[in-house]
């Protein structure tokens, strides 16, 4: 959050309603700020597997896997993840699973780490490159709409799509 | 691998790329067998997803050597989750055979499974003789996991057989064979 008096956001509530609407049944994830809410969310349902992994390609293979035995399954992490999944995404692409992944940014707006600005501009080319559907919320009024949309594209269409949570949505992390 | 996978059952089976792969076609093609052809690191976190996603199915993960050690960190996430129904089985030749049999880590003492054992698996061990890959065997099938076993081999590469690397078609056909038309 930007402030501490600020209501909290809802719209991890918002994508969460989504993924339970979508029978999201694997949750694979590596722990982040802001994807915090969310993911509290799925480990409380019962109904979810939620996996912690050490890196982010590890949920691209283990959600290959989910569909095989008939599952769907959403892949969780930030920016910087995106790096560590380029060559594990040719396992989606190949094969044409179905891969949901939602990436909360960062490098773009206020961002106090310069050492996140890299994959903060790489990730949306690096995933086009990598044959993935990237979309975009840029306000936190589209995070349902856009996370659905690109769900259906994922399960319906046999296609990975991922969906980027801009870091002004998300809030800047501020060190006080 | 044909004794890993003889009378399989309903057994579940995904290959790691390269050797493993071709072992498992030459050991019999089935549409229960999920071959890899790149995903190097991926075989493990796989059979991950598919024994989460069919608990009352037994899965087997047959990878290379090389191929665990690329993606290692799936044994540390496999070991949180404990899946009862899920074997990893490395076959250790302590070669990356498809590019020239340089050694791996393993030539040089590194001991997968007591990486898996600190990793969370409880039944965990090195196979080394005939002996021990029979008693290996019904474990795979029956004994709770998540179980993991490494079988030393020697490095020959004996005759092998190169299954479809249409990933679309061996993954629809595992898709129907296990779950029928339903999507």
């Amino acid at each position: 959050m930007s402030s501490d008096t600020q209501a909290p956001a809802t719209w991890p509530d918002d994508i969460y309603g989504v993924l339970v609407e979508e029978k999201i049944r694997q949750v694979a994830y590596v722990p982040d700020a802001g994807h915090t809410r969310l993911i509290d969310r799925c480990r409380g349902n019962p109904a979810m597997s939620a996996v912690v992994l050490t890196t982010e390609e590890e949920g691209i293979a283990m959600l290959a896997g989910a569909w095989l035995g008939g599952e769907r399954g959403v892949l969780l992490m930030q920016s910087s993840g995106v790096g560590n999944c380029i060559n594990m995404l040719s396992l989606a692409t190949v094969c044409r699973f179905p891969l949901l992944m939602l990436v909360t940014m960062r490098g773009e707006w206020g961002e106090f780490n310069p050492w996140q600005i890299p994959m903060g501009k790489g990730t949306p080319p690096i995933l086009e490159q990598a044959g993935v559907l990237v979309h975009r919320i840029d306000h936190a009024a589209e995070a349902a709409e856009t996370v659905q949309a690109a769900a259906r594209i994922a399960f319906s269409g046999d296609r990975a799509a991922a969906v980027l949570i801009a870091q002004r949505v998300i809030g800047t992390k501020v060190f006080k | 691998m044909r004794k890993l996978v003889a009378d399989r059952g309903d057994l579940l089976v995904v290959a790691g790329l390269g050797s493993t792969t071709y072992d498992l076609a030459a050991a019999g093609d089935h549409p229960l067998n999920f071959y890899l052809w790149g995903a190097m690191g991926g075989a493990a976190m796989i059979g991950l997803g598919l024994a989460l996603a069919q608990p009352t199915r037994r899965v087997l993960v047959a990878t290379g050597d090389g191929e665990m050690l690329m993606g290692l960190g799936a044994l540390a996430s496999i070991g949180v989750q404990q899946p009862k129904n899920l074997a990893v089985v490395v076959i250790d030749n302590e070669r990356y055979a498809e590019t020239g049999l340089q050694e791996t880590h393993t030539a040089h003492g590194c001991d997968l499974a007591a990486i898996a054992k600190a990793a969370g698996f409880e039944n965990a061990r090195t196979v080394r003789t005939e002996a021990e890959l029979t008693a290996l065997l019904p474990l795979l099938r029956q004994a709770p996991g998540p179980l993991f076993a490494t079988i030393k081999v020697t490095p020959d590469r004996p005759p092998f057989v190169l299954p479809s690397n249409d990933g679309v078609l061996i993954k629809n056909r595992f898709r129907e064979a296990l779950l029928g038309a339903a999507r």
